[in-house]
């Protein structure tokens, strides 16, 4: 550490003036992908919710949707209780109708791993633990990767990380590259799902070179947001990350998955994203291990219409288990 | 998978009679001793819709003598008086919009999800538009007291029905003329439907009359001696033929033709969104867009992937029932223009170019014809040079900025471009260089009332919309 020196350059000062030789090809990889148009993008995504899905396609739609919910709780709240009420509901989504799938997961805080994790095990509903310090992601490596190591021996088996805004806004790219293979190797066989928080990222073109620095450090899945800022996941963000993650493995031969994140509570609104899954990325996407809704409130919903499409008429939230 | 089923509009929106007379000094009346009658057709499926007159001598003079007895109440109406009846009709376009969207589709073949998302909110946005402007015309920058024309013939196109009678009949009316509007012979419904809707608004006798009939009507009102404006948009060759008829009268002429669009796709394009805008460009309407991107000019750098992902793209567009609502790409609107596109296709095959188009069944019945798209084109073939008006995309390359204004000119037509690139610096110097009476930058194929619109070259000669558009209407 002896570049403490400025270099003489106005506004170049520090270790960080002397990039390292992968530090500059990653900012000239991410800011050399095509750009996005923030009308267009917008515009597409719009069009692909005007999608009309009806009748049987609906009732494929929501079942499909059901398997690909993370029932999710994470609150400062939460309590052993609360999280064995929901790991029961992950089991048993419509305790009247035994023909209703499992959703794909239950994600909680890592201390809440060990009391999903009992009533999960064996059970081949995945459990996701958001380690990382998560929601902000403002605290020393260290402590990153032991709170993902700790959440893995748990039982997680799939972790939710949040990448460094600050570090990715300031334009330190290879601090959040690094970062992210360091907890991935913290992982070890648990599935990896690097969280961009769009809300923050501020352009799409953030969210393009966020989910390219993702995918190149070895991330699994992409996700959008933690649910903790004011916007969560919205259509045109999860457009890019999907055509993100069909670039990726038209070129590395990876697939990665896709995980939009909060703020999607009805039926109507994941209809939209399984379109936009069918019409950008096709087929290889529907599929619960490739594209995931993060979300508390959906499911009920999912299961409101769900009952309506089998029996012809609504039931009150009464008829649904709260959590 | 993923299979979307069924979602179509319901018909029974419509009600439609089996025949329809001529809208003449505010009443529907049959064709006169010298008229007829002939039938239109969906596209979709060749079943007869209704059966039309077809206006002769006797009715085009009828037409335009009830116009003439009109225009003097009606332009001395005070423009706030005129612009009431304006938004009148252009609230009873919102109510009806479900009714109009679904027989726009029915007579036309176009994709229930364009007509009623694009078609009809712009229909209604042309009234709303100009009818603002009825009384502000003295502020329009057309003189102190600008003074309507007289009495308009309009001819409209079989491809946007409604949009295009809006375009012509709004700002008509809205400078105090009154019309005589003749549609299509294949797509007469919707403007019967609007001499309905002027009813309705309780618009005076004889200030819009509709003819129907074929081209031989159209010539008799271009021709007529009682006409003191002719509006067209259609084909460069009827455009020709009104030219030469209108020549050394006193009448004022607007053409809006033919085009032969480049769309312009530079290496630092935003591609996923440019893709879009080249399917939007060339298949929205299927293809039947004077101003359609025909022409696609991609710079050689990024030819292999932006060919790629648009044959991807390509794949997942919907062809088929046009009044589903998850259909992206209609019927062809008539026999005969299935006809010219197929010939102009087997003129690109003959001439060398490669065909594509993506896996999809077309309906049994019906005129279809699949989105394609021609690669290894250059300006010396016929696909490249000549207006196809149906889904067939002819992609050439370029090396240069340079290079691809010289291509994009190199053409008789001058209505519409597009370029795409992320450099604001690049939009202004090329739209600055392109002979396009529109160039859309990072988008295509968008409209709006108070933007103008119109040609250079072959592609006609006028503005319709926005303020210019007034200005095709005064004195």
């Amino acid at each position: 550490m002896t570049a403490t020196v400025t270099s003489g350059l106005p506004g170049v000062s520090g270790p960080a003036a002397t990039p390292t030789a992968p530090a500059f090809d990653l900012r000239s990889f991410l800011h050399g992908l095509p750009g996005v148009d923030k009308v267009g993008v917008e515009a597409r995504a719009a069009a692909l919710g005007t999608r009309s899905i009806k009748t049987t396609a609906k009732a494929h739609a929501i079942d499909l949707a059901i398997r690909m919910v993370d029932l999710t709780t994470l609150e400062g709240a939460d309590t052993p209780g609360k999280v064995r009420a929901l790991s029961a509901k992950a089991l048993r989504p419509d305790p009247a109708d035994p023909t209703c799938p499992r959703v794909a997961a239950v994600c909680v805080y890592p201390a809440m791993v060990p009391f999903a994790a009992e009533v999960l095990a064996g059970s081949g509903v995945h459990l996701a633990s958001v380690a990382t310090a998560f929601p902000s992601g403002q605290a020393p490596l260290d402590v990153k990767l032991a709170d993902t190591r700790d959440a893995v021996a748990a039982g997680a088996d799939e972790i939710d990380m949040v990448i460094s805004r600050g570090a990715f806004l300031s334009g330190r790219y290879d601090d959040v590259f690094a970062e992210i293979v360091a907890v991935k190797q913290a992982c070890g066989p648990a599935h990896l799902k690097v969280i961009l928080e769009t809300g923050e990222l501020g352009t799409y073109d953030n969210v393009r070179r966020a989910s390219w620095l993702a995918m190149l450090a070895g991330a699994d899945f992409i996700k959008t947001s933690t649910g903790k800022v004011p916007v969560a996941a919205t259509l045109p963000v999860t457009l890019i990350m999907l055509e993100a993650v069909r670039d990726f493995r038209a070129q590395h031969g990876r697939q990665i998955g896709v995980k939009p994140a909060g703020g999607i509570k009805t039926t109507k609104d994941a209809m939209k994203y399984l379109v936009m899954v069918n019409e950008t990325v096709g087929a290889d996407w529907l599929d619960p291990d490739w594209f995931r809704f993060g979300a508390s409130s959906l499911l009920n919903d999912l299961l409101m219409q769900r009952t309506k499409l089998t029996t012809g008429h609504y039931a009150g939230p009464d008829y649904f288990t709260l959590d | 998978m993923f299979e979307y089923a069924p979602a179509p509009e319901s018909r029974s929106l419509v009600d439609l009679a089996p025949s329809y007379g001529l809208f003449i000094d505010g009443s529907f009346d049959p064709p006169s001793a010298d008229g007829g009658v002939f039938k239109t057709v969906n596209p979709a499926s060749e079943e007869v819709l209704a059966e039309v007159a077809s206006a002769g001598p006797q009715d085009v003079d009828r037409a335009v003598a009830a116009a003439r007895r009109a225009f003097g109440p009606w332009s001395a109406l005070p423009g706030a008086e005129r612009a009431k009846y304006l938004f009148r009709i252009a609230r009873i376009i919102q109510e009806r919009s479900r009714e109009l969207a679904v027989l726009e589709s029915l007579d036309n073949g176009k994709p229930i999800r364009e007509s009623r998302d694009v078609d009809l909110p712009l229909v209604a946005a042309h009234f709303f538009y100009y009818a603002g402007w009825a009384d502000k015309l003295r502020y329009a920058g057309f003189g102190p007291d600008p003074r309507p024309l007289g009495v308009a013939a309009q001819v409209i196109p079989w491809n946007f029905p409604l949009l295009m009678l809006a375009w012509k009949i709004a700002p008509a009316l809205a400078c105090g003329n009154t019309v005589v509007l003749k549609p299509a012979e294949t797509t007469p419904l919707s403007a019967l439907f609007f001499a309905d809707i002027c009813r309705q608004a309780e618009l005076p006798p004889g200030v819009v009359n509709i003819l129907t009939g074929a081209g031989d009507t159209g010539r008799l009102l271009v021709e007529h001696p009682g006409v003191d404006k002719v509006a067209f948009t259609g084909s460069t060759e009827v455009g020709r033929q009104i030219a030469r008829a209108v020549a050394g009268t006193r009448k004022r002429v607007g053409l809006e033709l033919g085009g032969k669009a480049a769309n312009i796709v530079f290496d630092d394009a935003p591609i996923d969104q440019a893709v879009e805008g080249i399917v939007n460009g060339i298949f929205f309407n299927q293809g039947h867009v004077c101003c359609a991107g025909s022409r696609l000019l991609v710079q050689e750098s990024v030819y292999d992937e932006v060919l790629a992902a648009l044959k991807r793209r390509m794949a997942t567009l919907r062809v088929g029932d046009p009044l589903d609502k998850n259909t992206d790409i209609g019927a062809i609107n008539s026999a005969a223009q299935l006809e010219r596109i197929r010939a102009l296709s087997e003129v690109g095959d003959a001439e060398g170019a490669q065909r594509w188009s993506p896996a999809c069944e077309l309906p049994e019945h019906g005129y279809w014809f699949a989105p394609t798209i021609f690669t290894g084109v250059t300006q010396a073939h016929r696909i490249a040079r000549e207006e196809i008006f149906g889904p067939v995309l002819s992609i050439l390359t370029f090396r240069t900025p340079a290079e691809a204004i010289e291509k994009a000119n190199n053409t008789p037509y001058g209505l519409s471009a597009g370029v795409w690139t992320e450099k604001g610096s690049r939009i202004l110097a090329v739209a600055d260089k392109l002979r396009a009476g529109v160039v859309w930058a990072n988008t295509f194929n968008k409209f709006d009332p108070t933007s103008p619109f119109g040609g250079y070259k072959e592609s006609g000669y006028g503005r319709e919309g926005g303020r210019h558009g007034l200005e095709a209407y005064l004195a």
